[in-house]
């Protein structure tokens, strides 16, 4: 193969190969919705996954959210001051964490923290045979470690991320009221009065489909782990770069979705 | 009765299993041998389903273990994996009853407990390691552990992979005992694979090698020392020089 030939055809392969991974992910997340709906049921499983997943992440989230907002009204207020718009903080603080960062930073504080943690549990699980001993067992690991956390991950992530985005805007009512001199009350009556049922409607259903992704990604990687510790670091990593760069793009096209003109 | 006909399996160019004839009888016990990486894990994964051979048949009583209803074909199955395989975030006796705490063989949790904790009492556990998790376990306890959930729903038959690897000789005399003791009290079928030739001497009633992903010889323990066979022999006396190559 000649050198002009060879470059179109590393990128064709790569490109042939995330198509296949992406079909692969997929049939992945199609099996697990399936395992989701048909019983057995493990009720203990997503009642340790709904903590993991959503009780446990809440410090992260209501830190992340607490200094973003209050970033965001300075940011904002200094911007705006360029134009004599200062007094648009709380409109856009709100706008800004419900629409986007809320929605957006939570999810990729989730995949952190819980895809990580899913993909090292399960891919350990893998190369120590836990796996295999669970289908001996009579129980598939797909119904008894996929869905439980899908699922938690589905119901918890919108939460969270209605949390964060009260959390966030929080943070801007504080700096605003306390660093840049606005009233407390007109502050807090342009921002409830500025937000529409659909800004949040759309954080919530970012959150959900999020929440699935960060989740599926942890589990198929874990799942799909190589031998030895490299194959567990190397499944995590994996796990944690998918999940942001598909929560990412999932949020380019809800914001499409939501908000296309 | 377990039956292995003509059973293939390669991972990509790596051909493992090259035409596996076995026969292993119902309540007997049958300790495979052989080099690592002959393939000994993989017919054993092969039969339980957790791997699936490329070609051949395997029979359970007559019946291709592929077909059929798969959670009552496992229910027949006790294994101890290797390096036990338990699970880390459950505590030692919910790890025996594993099975007694859900799916079709499921108790209420008190019974299933008590009965956890009698196997524990079997394998030589005593009953307030039930609460420890496996990590709060020496490699021994751990094994002991594997065995008691193995034998908890009390399986026709009881798959043993490596039962002795990483224990000291004391240890491994005990498991050894323990593997023999469990299998005539039971009357199940056992199938053992390990490279300790005083383990195959302790657990076994016929043995057979697997060498280049084929039976190279299979027979019953007491003609194990003279079967004539180059290969076997090389092997049970542990010599470097022989049809073996051994890599230095």
């Amino acid at each position: 193969m000649s050198v002009v030939t060879a470059f179109p055809a590393a990128i064709g392969r790569n490109v042939l190969a995330g198509l296949a991974m992406l079909g692969r992910i997929t049939l992945f997340l199609g099996a697990s919705i399936s395992h989701i709906l048909r019983p057995p049921y493990y009720p203990r499983e997503l009642g340790t996954a709904l903590m993991q997943v959503g009780w446990l992440s809440l410090p992260v989230v209501g830190l992340t959210a607490i200094f973003t907002g209050g970033a965001l009204a300075l940011q904002i207020y200094s911007g705006g001051a360029r134009f004599n718009a200062e007094a648009v903080v709380p409109q856009i603080v709100a706008i800004g964490m419900v629409r986007e960062l809320g929605p957006v930073l939570v999810g990729l504080m989730i995949a952190a923290r819980v895809t990580s943690s899913i993909a090292a549990e399960i891919a350990t699980m893998k190369v120590t045979e836990q796996i295999d001993a669970l289908t001996t067992l009579s129980t598939h690991p797909m119904k008894y470690l996929v869905a439980p956390r899908v699922l938690a991950a589905f119901i918890t992530v919108p939460l969270l991320v209605g949390v964060g985005d009260v959390i966030g805007v929080f943070g801007g009512f504080l700096v605003g009221v306390q660093n840049l001199g606005f009233n407390a009350a007109t502050y807090l009556h342009n921002t409830v009065n500025f937000l529409e049922t659909l800004d949040i409607v759309s954080s919530l259903v970012k959150g959900a489909v999020f929440g699935v992704i960060a989740a599926v990604m942890g589990c198929y990687y874990g799942m799909h782990s190589g031998r030895g510790a490299q194959g567990v670091g190397r499944a995590t990593k994996s796990s944690v770069q998918a999940a942001a760069i598909l929560i990412l793009a999932a949020n380019f096209v809800l914001t499409g979705v939501f908000f296309s003109v | 009765m377990i039956e292995l006909s003509d059973v293939h399996k390669a991972f990509g160019s790596n051909r493992v299993l090259r035409g596996v004839n076995l026969t292993i009888a119902s309540g007997t016990s049958m300790v495979i041998i052989g080099g690592s990486g002959t393939g000994k894990s993989v017919a054993l994964k092969c039969i339980l389903g957790l791997i699936t051979p490329d070609s051949g048949a395997i029979t359970l009583d007559g019946q291709d273990v592929t077909k059929g209803d798969r959670d009552a074909f496992l229910a027949r199955f006790g294994m101890l994996f290797q390096g036990g395989a338990l699970f880390d975030s459950l505590p030692v006796w919910q790890n025996v009853a594993f099975r007694l705490l859900r799916g079709s063989l499921k108790r209420p949790r008190d019974e299933a407990r008590e009965i956890a904790i009698e196997k524990l009492r079997r394998v030589g556990l005593k009953p307030e390691q039930a609460d420890l998790f496996p990590a709060e376990l020496s490699g021994g306890m751990q094994k002991r552990v594997g065995l008691a959930r193995a034998i908890c729903a009390e399986p026709e038959i009881i798959f043993f992979d490596e039962p002795t690897t990483g224990l000291d000789p004391i240890m491994s005399g005990v498991i050894n005992e323990l593997v023999r003791e469990i299998v005539v009290e039971m009357g199940a079928t056992a199938m053992t694979i390990t490279h300790d030739m005083t383990s195959v001497r302790a657990i076994a009633d016929n043995v057979a090698m697997l060498h280049d992903g084929k039976i190279r010889w299979t027979g019953p323990v007491a003609q194990m020392d003279n079967s004539g066979d180059p290969y076997l022999d090389q092997f049970i006396h542990g010599r470097a020089e022989g049809p073996i190559e051994a890599v230095r």
